[in-house]
Parts: C-alpha cells; structure tokens; sequence
C-alpha cells in the first residue's frame, strides 16, 4: 500500500510550485484532481521550453503533472463552480497558488471551503505572503530570486548576479507545502482538525539560505563574498571548487591544503600549512590549484587522489551520468502513457519506501480528459 | 495553537546537513527531536565551520540546522549505552541516520533490527548515492553530488564551463525529501498502525530537482543542455529571461512577449521579433545583446517605472543589505534569536510554513553535547 493511499487532493494551483507538491503528493500514494480552465487549462501547458512540444504540449508540463487527474471547469460559471464545490466537499487537501485575493472572490478561499467540508487542509501558495509592499507583485522563480539574495552566492565574484539555472524557488516552495500538508494530515489522525497550510517563495528563498544568513546575523552583515575563480560556495575556504583539468573537469570539496600539495606534486601548495590561511587566501591557493590541474586529464588525479580518501569527484553532463551503472542502479526513470496512448520517459520519485520506489504509468491528462468520470463519480 | 506534529518523537543519529535539516522541519512542526550523538565531540556538523564562525564553540551552520532540539550522548560501541538507545528506540516514533551503507548492521541498529524492537517506527536513512552500485564508497557530500548529478551545465553562461549552486543545494533537498517521506509513512502509520522504511540520497534529490529539465532531454533525442551566451539564467527559456545590468544595478526580466517589451522599454530594435516564430528561444543571444545595451542606459528604478505599470514581470535585485531593509522582507518576520540557558544567544530564520495562520517560533538553541542525558536517564 503506498503511504497516501485513500488521500483525496484538489488542486487548482498552475505552473510548478503547488502542482510540483501535489506531483509528490501522488507519488506518494495520493489521487490528485487538477481543476482547469476548459480553455487552456494550465498555463504550464504551453509555456515551452527551448521549443521542445511532445504531444502538443510542452516537456514541462507533461514532466510536473503524470499521475494526475483533469477536471475543466470555468469557476466563474455558477454551475460548473457548483460542480466543484461538491468534488471540494469530498477532499482531504484542497490547494491553490492564486495571488492574494483570488480564491476569496471565486468562493474558494479557505473560510468557504472549510464550510462545505469542516476537516479539510488547505494549502497555500504565494509569491511573498499575504501582506506588505509585495504582496501583489508576480511570484515567479526568476524574480524571487534576484530578490531574496540568492544571485550572489553562485558563480565567481565580478560575475554579477548569477541566478541558478532553474526554478529552485518553485521547487522548494512546493516542497515546503508538502511539508505542512503531510503534518496536517498526521495531526488530523489523532485529533480530528483540519488545518491551513501557507507557503511563500521568498520565505522558501530564504529558508534555502538559512545557513549563510545565520552567519551573515552574526558577522556583521557582510555580503556574500564569492572567490576570483573555481567559487563554489562564497562561504568556504579553498580548495573547495570545481576545477578544470587537460580533459574535463574535477570537483574539489573540503581537504587539508598541504596534504594535496604532496598527493598532487604541487610545491607550491606547501606554502600554507596554516588552516587560516585556506579561508584568508583562497583565491592565491585555488590559482595555483587551476594552473596545477589544468596539466593532466582528471582520471590522473582521480587515481591519486581518491586513494588517500580525498573527497574529490569528476564533473558529468547528463549523458555521462545518465550511461553511468551508478545512475542505473537507482531506477530513476520511468515510462508513463497518456490516456491517448502517447508514451513518454520520464524520472520518477526521489524517495524510496520500504526498500521499493514508487511508480505510476499513468501520463499527465488532457484538459477536462476526467471531467466526466468524475461527475459520475462524485455525483456533481 | 497545537503543532501537528505534537507527541512525535525522533531520534536522529544523523549529522552534518541533510539529515539534521530533516529533523529540523520536523520539530519546527512540533515533533520532539534528541539528536543521538558520540560523547566525543558528537555530531561532526559541530566542527564544520563557514567563515570560521563559532558560537559557544559550536559551528553557526551546526546552530542553524540544530536549533530547537535535544541532545542525547552515548557510544553506540558501549554496551551499556547502546541498551539505553534501543530503550529509546522503542519509544520513539521515528529514526533517521546517514552513515554510510553498512554501518548501522553492525552496530546492530539497521531497520530489521529495531523493527523487532518497536514495529511502529518510521525509520528514515539518507545516503550519498544510494545503498548498492559503483558509487556506495564515494562520500557523500554536497558539490560532489552537484558535479556527478550533471546540474552544473545549467548554471552561469556558455563558455563558464561546470558552475555549481553556491549553496549546500544536494544537502538540503535531500532533507527535504527525506521529511516528505517520514511524514507520509506516519500518516500511514495512522491508518495502519505499521511503522516502514524511507530512503533517499543526494543524487536521488538532485536528479528530482532537475525533473523537469531532464524531462526534456528524455523525449528531445537527448540533446545536452546549452546555456545563453550571455547572462544565461536557465538553459531552456527563450529571451529576455535573465538578469541584466542597468546604468546603476541590475534588473531581473522573466518571460514576457518581446515586441510588448520593446514597447515598454522604447527599444525599437526588439520590436520586429515576434513570439509566435519561436524568436524568444532561437534568437535569444541576438534579443539578450540588443537588451543588455539598451538597460544599461537608465537606472533599474527608471525601468521598474515603465515594466510594472504594464505587469509585466520583472524585479530589482538585492544584496542581503538590501533585502533586510525592505519593508516586503521586514514583514515576514521571517528571523528569530534563539538562546542556550548559560545566555549564548543568535539570530538565525524560522520555519517558513505557517500553521493555521501562524507563523512557527521557538527559542530553543542548538543543544550542548549530553544535554538531555539526565532527564532521558531518569525518565526510563
């Protein structure tokens, strides 16, 4: 039996941070219902990237939403929202990522919906909370992003903002929605209660810098200080990086200077046998460190390094990692098919439970593609 | 308010990041959290300084991910102590531990093994790259994870070659996943009364946090990522996605139609590009150079004033200086000091779900070694 198994969830969040929670949701044993726009449905549908479309709709959206359900309904029709009050009534969690003001206004907002169904948990994305100067402002990954702090801790100082190259706010802030979901869930086993869960983007931002701001409160506000070259983390001392070698390139992560001085046969490295010295004068170690591992391919210092148990890996691309027996072992991808037929690759959940990984065949639906199973069903 | 997770108990034998951050949701839910830990120094995470940052001579990373728990010293090859941790075990909830495959066997503590002693418990165990396979010996550690998982091709420009999140990114969506899954098998454990088996590992956690990306390279012939020229900001968006450099900062722009854009902006030189020919994703080189000559010109307030008017999405970008002194994050109330009885005090962030409208607190610092050994002793 798979953990949620019996969890009812109605979700009418679009693009990816609630339907990222809910896509966990499922994978973990829930049945989830997308409520759509007949027209359209989901924004993420057609919001493509690098203008890959697979059975008419983009990677993305056929990625975040297998193993769900599609129910089309125009909630600004009094009869379709009907319809839906009725499948909300039967839910377990109900979840959206509308800005401010939106579900109070379509009759959906948590005091409505606790009123057709008392025990419900209720879950809430936004962009920055309910309140204050942003509160209107678009919640997407980009922007919260460029403010939360997070672009000056990636890349090499004198870069600028480097914001990480995909949508790690979304992703989080769907995660910590999970989160509160599941300990209402629990809370709601022994007592009874429903609960209302809420989640912004910008706290998710910063919960995901809650080490280095901890250390920023308490060494007197210094921003974060990226390394001239090979930065990896603006808050470690050498040789921690990633390193380019004669073929490829090597990761570095915490290690005792002189010590890959003498394994690497580099000199020069001897000059530091202070462990001060591999915070105070990174950017002179890791320029020596380039300049010496630019010299040979990385299987070389693979081979002198990972005898003596220094933590160090090679850097691989997606083909390297997807061919590799390691990536195999974990039985991370999976084959799903849409109600059509259409096949499609795709990975699976990240957890295992009791020794097995959950999977489901099931692809991501056509807009309303449930609309009237589900009226037959619930009776709406 | 009640904490949903109020009566749980957890034991975690696990140290430096991913598992901890785990615990650490898990009490700022309300669960009761006894870190397990060698009399010798304990948890390894107490040593592993940023910046060299100490506090009551703990590291601040420890602090922030081991605030509002308990500690519980005893060597687990004693005997003695152990007898007194399977006591423990048998009253606890739920375990989590990420020492390396093998390990727990012989200390006699792996899953079968406490299953006899308490089949209630939820047990929870994170590894580098999972329990079997060519990988089981590498160390599981943060940037070596990013470098293996193939995430460091989508971050930074082409030409930068491999950029890593600045960040212990692997760490703590590791935590994160491996939360989502101890809390969906206690909702089982509700219905069922059966404890089980959750597992997860950093290359799990971060093959999950590319889904979607990798998602596209499944069903696109396996095309490797190829990142902007210029101030690339996620591999597979079109222009003018990205951050650009204005006379006096810096703007972020996410997607948006360009001729809309060119409009806004004035830029006459975008306004020929046209959406529905895919220009954004195969032009974007050519669209984000015209772009970045034409931001530099005025100040980012100056075009913050003509893109919001119109919605249209875009933001400044912020230093931590910068961040804490706005108003958007000052109403968050989004940090906390916590205290250790002899008066150590620090500031650090608080949970970012809200229950039931309020916003999760607690005072309780990081423990000392041993703290709770006197009352857990006593109590049995």
């Amino acid at each position: 039996m798979k953990s949620l198994e019996g969890i009812l969830v109605v979700d009418f969040s679009q693009f990816l941070s609630g339907p990222s929670a809910a896509l966990r949701l499922a994978d973990l044993g829930a049945r989830v219902i997308k409520i759509e726009r007949p027209e359209g449905g989901d924004i993420c549908r057609t919001l493509y990237v690098s203008n890959v479309v697979i059975d008419g709709e983009s990677t993305v959206f056929h990625a975040i939403n297998r193993n769900k359900e599609s129910y089309a309904a125009d909630l600004k029709s009094e009869l379709d929202s009907e319809s839906v009050r009725k499948l909300v009534a039967r839910a377990d969690v109900v979840m959206h990522n509308f800005r401010p003001g939106v579900m109070e206004r379509l009759g959906f907002d948590y005091d409505s919906v606790r009123a057709l169904n008392p025990d419900v948990i209720y879950g809430n994305i936004t962009g920055y909370g309910n309140e204050g100067p942003w509160a209107e402002r678009p919640g997407q990954d980009l922007l919260v992003q460029a403010l939360s702090g997070l672009t000056w801790l990636s890349g090499n100082d004198g870069d600028g903002p480097v914001p990480m190259g995909l949508a790690i706010v979304d992703i989080l802030t769907g995660a910590q929605l999970v989160h509160g979901i599941l300990a209402c869930l629990i809370r709601r086993g022994t007592t009874g209660k429903g609960g209302l869960v809420e989640v912004s983007m910008l706290e998710s931002a910063l919960d995901f810098q809650f080490e280095v701001l901890t250390n920023y409160f308490q060494d007197g506000n210094q921003e974060a200080q990226r390394t001239r070259h090979n930065s990896a983390h603006a808050y470690l001392g050498a040789p921690y990086g990633i390193y380019k070698t004669a073929d490829g390139h090597l990761a570095l992560a915490m290690g005792r200077i002189p010590q890959l001085g003498e394994l690497l046969g580099c000199d020069e490295l001897l000059n530091y046998p202070e462990p001060g010295t591999w915070f105070s004068e990174r950017d002179e170690i890791k320029a020596i460190l380039a300049r010496h591992l630019s010299t040979k391919p990385t299987k070389d210092w693979l081979g002198l390094l990972e005898p003596a148990d220094i933590w160090c890996a090679e850097v691989f691309d997606w083909k390297r990692l997807t061919h590799h027996e390691g990536y195999r072992l974990l039985g991370l991808e999976q084959t799903v098919r849409r109600g059509d037929g259409f096949d499609y690759r795709t990975t699976c959940c990240p957890i295992r439970m009791d020794g097995e990984r959950p999977r489901s065949e099931l692809g991501s639906p056509r807009v309303g593609e449930h609309t009237e199973a589900l009226k037959r069903e619930f009776n709406l | 308010m009640r904490r949903p997770l109020e009566g749980i108990l957890v034991l975690e034998f696990a140290q430096y990041l991913a598992g901890p951050y785990a615990g650490l949701r898990l009490a700022d839910l309300g669960a009761r959290v006894i870190k397990i830990e060698r009399p010798n120094g304990g948890d390894a995470g107490r040593k592993l300084a940023t910046k060299h940052l100490f506090a009551d001579g703990d590291s601040l990373v420890f602090h922030a991910i081991n605030r509002n728990k308990e500690s519980y010293a005893a060597n687990l090859k004693d005997p003695h102590d152990l007898e007194k941790v399977r006591r423990l075990i048998g009253r606890a909830d739920v375990m989590t531990h990420n020492f390396r495959p093998g390990v727990m066997e012989k200390i006699g503590l792996d899953y079968d093994a406490v299953r006899a002693l308490n089949p209630r418990l939820v047990y929870g165990a994170v590894t580098g790259y999972g329990g079997t396979g060519p990988w089981v010996d590498k160390p599981g550690q943060d940037l070596l994870a990013q470098s293996m998982s193939g995430l460091t091709w989508l971050t930074g420009s082409e030409g930068d070659g491999p950029v890593p999140f600045g960040l212990a990114a692997a760490d703590l969506l590791c935590g994160t996943h491996l939360a989502q899954g101890l809390l969906a098998a206690l909702v089982r454990r509700g219905k069922t009364g059966r404890g089980g088996l959750v597992e997860t590992s950093l290359i799990e956690s971060l093959v999950d946090l590319q889904f979607e990306v990798l998602t596209t390279y499944l069903n696109d012939g396996g095309q490797l990522p190829v990142r902007a020229k210029h101030r690339n900001a996620h591999a597979y968006l079109g222009a003018p996605y990205g951050i650009y450099q204005t006379q006096d900062g810096w703007l972020a722009v996410a997607m948006g139609c360009l001729s809309t854009l060119g409009t806004l902006i004035g830029c006459d030189a975008l306004i020929p590009f046209r959406d529905e020919h895919g220009d954004e994703f195969l032009m974007r080189n050519q669209v984000k150079t015209i772009l970045a000559r034409h931001f530099k010109t005025r100040p980012t307030q100056y075009w913050l004033g003509l893109l919001d008017v119109a919605d249209y999405w875009c933001a400044d970008v912020f230093n931590y200086g910068q961040l804490m002194n706005h108003a958007g994050y000052k109403v968050l109330g989004m940090d906390q000091v916590v205290r250790r009885p002899n008066g150590t005090s620090l500031r650090t962030l608080r949970c970012p779900i809200r229950i039931d409208g309020d916003r999760l607190y607690s005072e309780v610092a990081a423990p000392e070694l041993g703290n709770a050994n006197e009352t857990l002793n006593a109590s049995e």
